[in-house]
């Protein structure tokens, strides 16, 4: 059995994720995201990889989002709705409750932007929505007879989540996009220990490590201060949702502590909107925003205001979150088209741009002029302050994960290639794990587990529950084994159902007798001999201390004149004339005859032991 | 498996308690308290009532309240019949048989089976894991903080008791204590005096709530790599479950106290249950209510039991479950506490509400909120408890635990719950108690108040009671079965209007074939009062066994062997043994470590198995020893001898000897049952048995 891992989107780039997985038969879609940077046909993933007839139902079990970020759900709209999938689709609430505000804002921005034609209308995403399941964290869902799928926390944005799935009894886990340290207002990345086949993981900062947050954001605090501060205003633009609330919780809390009456505005109702769904979904945040919620709800932003155009003008300082991010379009990148020219202003990029982004631009090197897209330049005089802290994990995150749940293979998507080729070696080098960094279109095939199902009998389930030590002494260690299951016996019957049963139950199986094999022979004991009297106690004893000096691992039960050695019996023989002696042995009439039989079981142990009596003396 | 049913609870508020012992681990099940028995204290301290009794009494007692039953005493029960004490509380007496350390597991079903809970963790022996979902954590600890600070006023009234003995009780036994007040204080039988202890402290609540791995429905967790224990919505309150259990020896599920379709919690699950080995059925709910027809309960539509195996038949039989008809009905019942509250505002009066069922406190809230706002009517909504500000915030963050159609209102981006609104409009009022500040501000009569506790023990509902019951325009909204017993007694004569609500909590008897033809249990354990309510000819295909309070019932296995799964690397590693007779058969002998893992026996690649992999312990072989055959390998490996039978005289077995002359001397007995060498040389020996072992089959 193996299990295809197609990259459909994100391999060996950042944008447009969305990997095809297919298990045991079952074909799972993960995320089905749009490329920001792109305006072409690549700005989705090639679809018809999938299926060339279009016939996607049948080419796919289901989808599972998991998180709103467009490049991760920004394609969903155009595949259900355009492409014709009807089939399941799974994400979080949170996920599910705000993709459409996402996808709606910028479809908003595109359609305004150079009145590019409609990718997708409200109505598509509404029909879309309409599809799909909600997951909650760690809850167990049947998609079918054999696909299982499970969320687990990703802390990455509100309401992201790792996805794992089983078919049979081969499981992956697609991780999306995560991060491994608590923040702001999030937790983080949480997962069981699983038996992993496949690990597919994101890895936008593959060779990076970062420290503490803490300098970074007071970095940031900083230069936002210093800003107003002097007078300027600060443009940050950003998603509604995610690092908008992120910051400003950060922004909130400094202007209170540092009471500054400078305003902050939200560019859009948007955003306002979207703290009413954060309020909500608090259950989603951190510890330590849940318990603080209780008292205050802390998307309670004291200091917010909403913004209106108007102000652009207006004098003074003033902190402005605008949509869309990476100033790729919209309101944001109009508000910068002014505010950049002035030296007093500040843009602040919040996490990563999108290469082609005029966002990408500014940070990438110092431009003094940009071009923007419609092919206006802008002088750029002001501030550039690039977020240092981001909701991805760092390099030490993914192979702290790694080592963690310790996959048998590991497939790395989402992140740039040469970082992505250099964590390869190392989860390679270091946790011995086989790793593939696939570009957009190929397929990585990996081996899957499986497992053989038989019914045991009771007998053997029951010898099994007691364990069954061994110790012997090789050489010098003493070695300690424990063979319970070399008692059971595997039964493969045409046409049935495999069985395991205990060794004393083949016959049975098998409708024959047991034919018990042993071995016997009388063994003279030479014996000091200090009376006439054979003290049959003695020699037993003697024996005995004898044979567990010799023979390791020897557990020896006395009863009367017989020893018992496993399956080694031996009594005393006070016959004349017993059949299992060899008449030239009896050499001296006066010696002492043990009878011994054993089963072939102890083959050697009987030998050893026969050895033993007779150099008795 | 083995169920031994505790309790079977009293309704809603006390569940039934269940001990379950599956694959040798004891499992709990719910740990409830009695509180309709706390109606025996007095709700207020002698002086107190003593004035209160001065009264007025001029109210015709006819007048009271329609619903009400006539009691049938030896004598007019007075209240001052009632304890006068600080309340102790009854919990479910076969509990306290059990040893606390010999708890493996305990599972909480809901809120109301929580309440007992810090009374068993207290005990400092015990160490079971529990499980419940987060939502009935959460609820339920609000409820017992809840519990514990209207108990404290009696604390501060009493002061201090540490007694750990009910002296309570020791002037209830005499002749002339009404029989009604002795049993529920000593039980039917006489023996209940142990199950009354006090009540918990915050503490205690807090280190009970420390042992609790809250769980999501249908998040599948591991006890011990034996058990998989599902948590799968029952729909009878927010966040309330059943639970499946998955074990190497088959599955089980338990259903408690469910609701189909519920208007504010996640509906009832049953898919999930759908086909498991042992289904505990402990839904009492229907043993409550009159609804139980002479005739017991009829099977679904007749044709459906030829054919209930197709698919479309299953799928009309699991939709005839989710009719709304008991939905609307709930709704009815709703509004016309509604309107009845509206009524007596319209006429001037207050409307007393000491319903705490959170699901129905919260529709009502929306509801009559609404039906105010359309009516013009000013009439303030007070929620008086210590507890009500976190809860209603609590139930607008969880939107997964909630129905549907209350879900949607999350993707629009709406507060779950009407109330969000209402209390930011200053139309609903939360005080954490009858004494807060701002209370007396904004009080305001008429008005409609929500206030705990339903028994009319504790809390603020005892003086509003108090302020109120001589007014014939005010309304006191009661649950179903208080005003039976002792729950009115020390406020009487009471002139206000009595409304007496039972809500739905559980399956209709008429719904349970359906249930089963549905689920298709292997083996279904029912209540034993379940006997003659329930048609069992029309239940056949379900083989049914009844269990009784305090009686353990033993459940033979019905699932089969377990599996062992065997993985497929090590599974091509084994040698395998092709047989000379029945070359149908393949035989290996396994390798490798047998695991418990996720329920399930996994055979995995061992660690250092190669060192004793050269000799096979045990070894066995079938068939029998052809002297001529066996004489034939011999000589071929150089050793000579001869044939000797000796067909057995006196009945004894055939038995053949070879009698070996070279290379040494030795002989090979051979019969039907067994060959023995018996040799003192061990090449020689090992020789023979090589030959021997090449004629038989053996592994």
């Amino acid at each position: 059995m193996a299990i295809d891992c197609l990259v459909l989107g994100a391999g060996q780039e950042i944008g447009k994720s969305c990997v095809v997985v297919t298990i045991n038969g079952k074909r799972i879609m993960f995320d089905c995201g749009m490329h920001m940077g792109c305006d072409d046909h690549n700005r989705y993933p090639d679809f018809s990889l999938l299926s060339k007839s279009g016939d996607f139902d049948n080419a796919i079990s289901c989808i599972i989002i998991t998180h709103f970020h467009m490049d991760h759900v920004g394609a969903l709209p155009y595949f259900t709705e355009v492409c014709g999938y009807n089939g399941p689709v799974y994400m979080s609430y949170p996920t599910k409750a705000l993709s459409p505000l996402m996808l709606e804002d910028y479809r908003r921005v595109m359609v305004d932007r150079r009145g590019e034609e409609e990718l997708f209308t409200t109505a598509h995403i509404a029909n879309c929505m309409e599809k799909v399941i909600a997951l909650d964290l760690k809850q167990t869902i049947q998609v079918d007879q054999d696909l299982q799928i499970r969320a687990y926390y990703a802390g990455h944005v509100l309401g992201a989540v790792m996805v794992y799935a089983k078919v049979g009894d081969a499981a992956i886990v697609y991780t999306g996009d995560y991060n491994m340290t608590t923040d702001r207002h999030l937790g983080a990345a949480k997962i069981d220990r699983l038996q992993l086949d496949l690990l597919i993981s994101e890895s936008t900062y593959a060779t990076t490590i970062r420290g503490s947050k803490y300098p970074r954001e007071r970095e940031f605090l900083q230069a936002v201060h210093k800003c107003v501060a002097g007078g300027g205003k600060a443009l940050i633009p950003s998603f509604a949702l995610g690092r908008a609330q992120e910051l400003c919780m950060l922004l909130d809390d400094y202007w209170e502590r540092m009471n500054i009456k400078v305003p902050i505005y939200f560019s859009s109702g948007l955003t306002i909107q979207a703290n009413m769904y954060y309020k909500m979904l608090i259950s989603w945040t951190s510890q330590n925003v849940k318990e603080k919620h209780a008292t205050h709800n802390p998307f309670d932003f004291k200091n917010v205001k909403d913004f209106d155009r108007s102000l652009i003008h207006a004098p003074g300082p003033c902190v402005l979150f605008a949509t869309p991010g990476m100033l790729c379009a919209g309101f944001s990148l109009e508000v910068f088209k002014h505010w950049a020219p002035s030296p007093l202003n500040l843009v602040a990029l919040p996490g990563y741009s999108v290469a082609g982004t005029v966002g990408h631009k500014l940070m990438s090197g110092k431009p003094t002029t940009v071009d923007l897209y419609n092919g206006t330049k802008v002088d750029v005089r002001c501030k550039i302050h690039q977020v240092a802290f981001s909701p991805h994990t760092d390099a030490k995150g993914i192979m702290d994960l790694t080592k963690f749940l310790s996959p048998k293979n590991v497939v790395l998507v989402h992140g740039e290639k040469p970082s992505m080729m250099s964590l390869k070696d190392k989860i390679t080098s270091e946790l011995d794990v086989p790793c593939f960094v696939p570009a957009n279109g190929e397929t990585v095939s990996v081996s899957s587990t499986t497992f053989i199902k038989a019914n045991a009998s009771d007998m053997f389930l029951k010898s099994c529950s007691s364990p069954n030590f061994r110790f012997s002494n090789s050489s010098t260690e003493l070695r300690v084994t424990d063979q319970r299951t070399a008692d059971g016996v595997l039964v493969i019957e045409k046409s049935k159902k495999a069985k395991i049963v205990h060794l004393d139950e083949v016959s049975e199986v098998l409708h024959e007798k047991n034919h018990v094999v042993s071995l016997a022979c009388c063994c003279p004991v030479k014996v000091k001999k200090e009376s006439d009297d054979v003290d049959v106690d003695l020699i037993i004893k003697q024996l005995s201390e004898k044979i567990s000096e010799k023979v390791s691992g020897a557990e020896i039960h006395e009863t009367g004149n017989c020893l018992q050695v496993g399956s080694f019996k031996g009594s005393l023989c006070l016959k004349e004339k017993c059949a299992h002696r060899r008449e030239i042995s009896s050499s001296s009439s006066e010696a002492v005859f043990l009878c011994c039989n054993w089963s072939v079981s102890d083959l050697e142990l009987g030998w050893e032991i026969i050895n033993v009596i007779k150099q008795n003396l | 498996m083995k169920l031994t049913c505790l309790s079977k609870g009293d309704g809603f508020h006390y569940p039934p308690c269940h001990m379950l012992n599956l694959c040798g681990f004891r499992i709990l099940i719910d740990c409830p308290l009695d509180l309709l028995a706390i109606t025996i204290f007095s709700p207020f301290p002698y002086d107190v009532r003593f004035e209160a009794s001065e009264y007025p009494s001029d109210v015709p007692l006819d007048a009271q309240s329609p619903t009400q039953k006539k009691q049938k005493l030896e004598r007019q029960m007075t209240p001052d019949d009632l304890v006068c004490a600080e309340p102790w509380y009854k919990t479910v007496k076969a509990l306290h048989l059990w040893e606390a350390s010999l708890i493996d597991i305990v599972l909480i079903s809901n809120p109301m089976g929580l309440l007992g809970l810090p009374l068993l963790t207290q005990n400092p022996r015990f160490c079971a894991k529990i499980y419940m979902t987060e939502a009935t954590a959460k609820i339920g600890q609000l409820m017992m903080e809840d519990l514990v600070s209207m108990h404290m006023e009696f604390r501060r009234f009493y002061g201090p008791d540490d007694s750990s003995f009910p002296w309570w009780t020791k002037n209830l036994d005499g002749e002339e204590v009404p029989a009604l007040l002795k049993k529920v204080v000593f039980g039917e039988s006489g023996d209940d005096l142990g199950s009354w202890i006090r009540l918990y402290s915050l503490d205690d609540i807090k280190s009970c709530m420390k042992k609790v791995q809250a769980v999501k429905f249908a998040e599948e967790v591991c006890y011990n790599g034996t058990l998989i224990i599902n948590a799968l919505s029952s729909g009878l309150e927010i966040g309330a479950c059943n639970w499946l259990i998955n074990g190497p020896n088959g599955s089980l599920s338990y259903v408690s106290d469910s609701i189909f379709v519920s208007p504010h919690a996640k509906n009832f699950d049953f898919h999930r249950l759908k086909g498991t080995d042992v289904m505990i059925y402990s839904d009492f709910s229907c043993l409550q209510t009159a609804e139980v027809t002479e005739n017991g309960c009829n099977s679904p539509d007749q044709d459906n039991n030829s054919t209930i195996s197709s698919d479309k038949n299953d799928e009309n039989l699991a939709a005839s479950l989710l009719d709304t008809e008991e939905s609307l009905e709930e709704l009815e019942k709703l509004a016309f506490v509604c309107s009845c509250a509206a009524e007596s505002a319209d006429a001037g009066g207050s409307t007393l509400i000491t319903i705490t069922r959170i699901g129905i406190v919260l529709q009502l809230l929306e509801l009559m909120s609404n039906s105010l706002e359309s009516s013009s009517l000013k009439v303030p909504i007070f929620v008086i408890s210590s507890v009500a500000e976190e809860l209603l915030g609590y139930t607008n963050t969880i939107p997964e635990w909630l129905c549907e159609q209350r879900q949607e209102k999350l993707i629009s981006g709406e507060p779950s719950f009407g109330h969000f609104k209402f209390i930011k409009d200053k139309k609903i009022h939360l005080f954490p108690a009858i004494h807060s500040p701002n209370l007396i501000t904004s009080w305001q009569e008429p008005c409609i108040v929500f206030a705990p506790h339903w028994s009319l023990r504790l809390g603020p509902s005892v003086q509003l009671l108090q302020r109120w019951r001589g007014d014939p325009k005010s309304l006191l909204v009661l649950e179903a079965g208080i005003s039976s017993g002792l729950g009115l007694l020390p406020f009487r004569p009471i002139a206000m209007r009595i409304l007496q609500c039972s809500f739905l909590s559980g399956i209709r008897l008429q719904k349970l074939p359906t249930l089963l033809s549905v689920l298709q249990p292997k083996i279904v354990l029912v209540p034993d009062a379940f006997n003659g309510r329930i048609n069992h000819t029309e239940m056949k295909p379900i083989p049914m066994l009844t269990y009784s309070e305090n009686k353990t019932l033993r459940v033979p296995r019905t699932a089969d062997n377990p599996d062992v799964e065997i993985m497929a690397e090590l599974a091509s590693k084994l040698s395998w043994r092709i047989l000379r007779q029945g070359e149908n058969f393949g035989l290996a002998r396994l390798k490798g470590e047998l695991l418990m893992e996720g329920g399930k026996h996994r055979l995995v690649s061992g660690l250092e198995q190669e060192a004793s992999s050269g000799k096979a312990t045990g070894l066995r072989h079938w068939g029998s020893v052809a002297p001529e055959t066996l004489l034939d390998s011999l000589v071929k490996m150089g050793i000579t001898g001869s044939i000797e039978h000796s067909t057995g005289g006196n009945g004894s077995e055939d038995k053949c000897v070879i009698h070996i002359t070279n290379p040494s001397s030795g002989f090979i007995e051979t019969s039907d049952i067994g060959t023995a060498i018996i040799t003192d040389d061990k090449n020689v020996a090992s020789q023979i048995f090589q030959a021997i072992d090449g004629i038989l089959d053996g592994i």
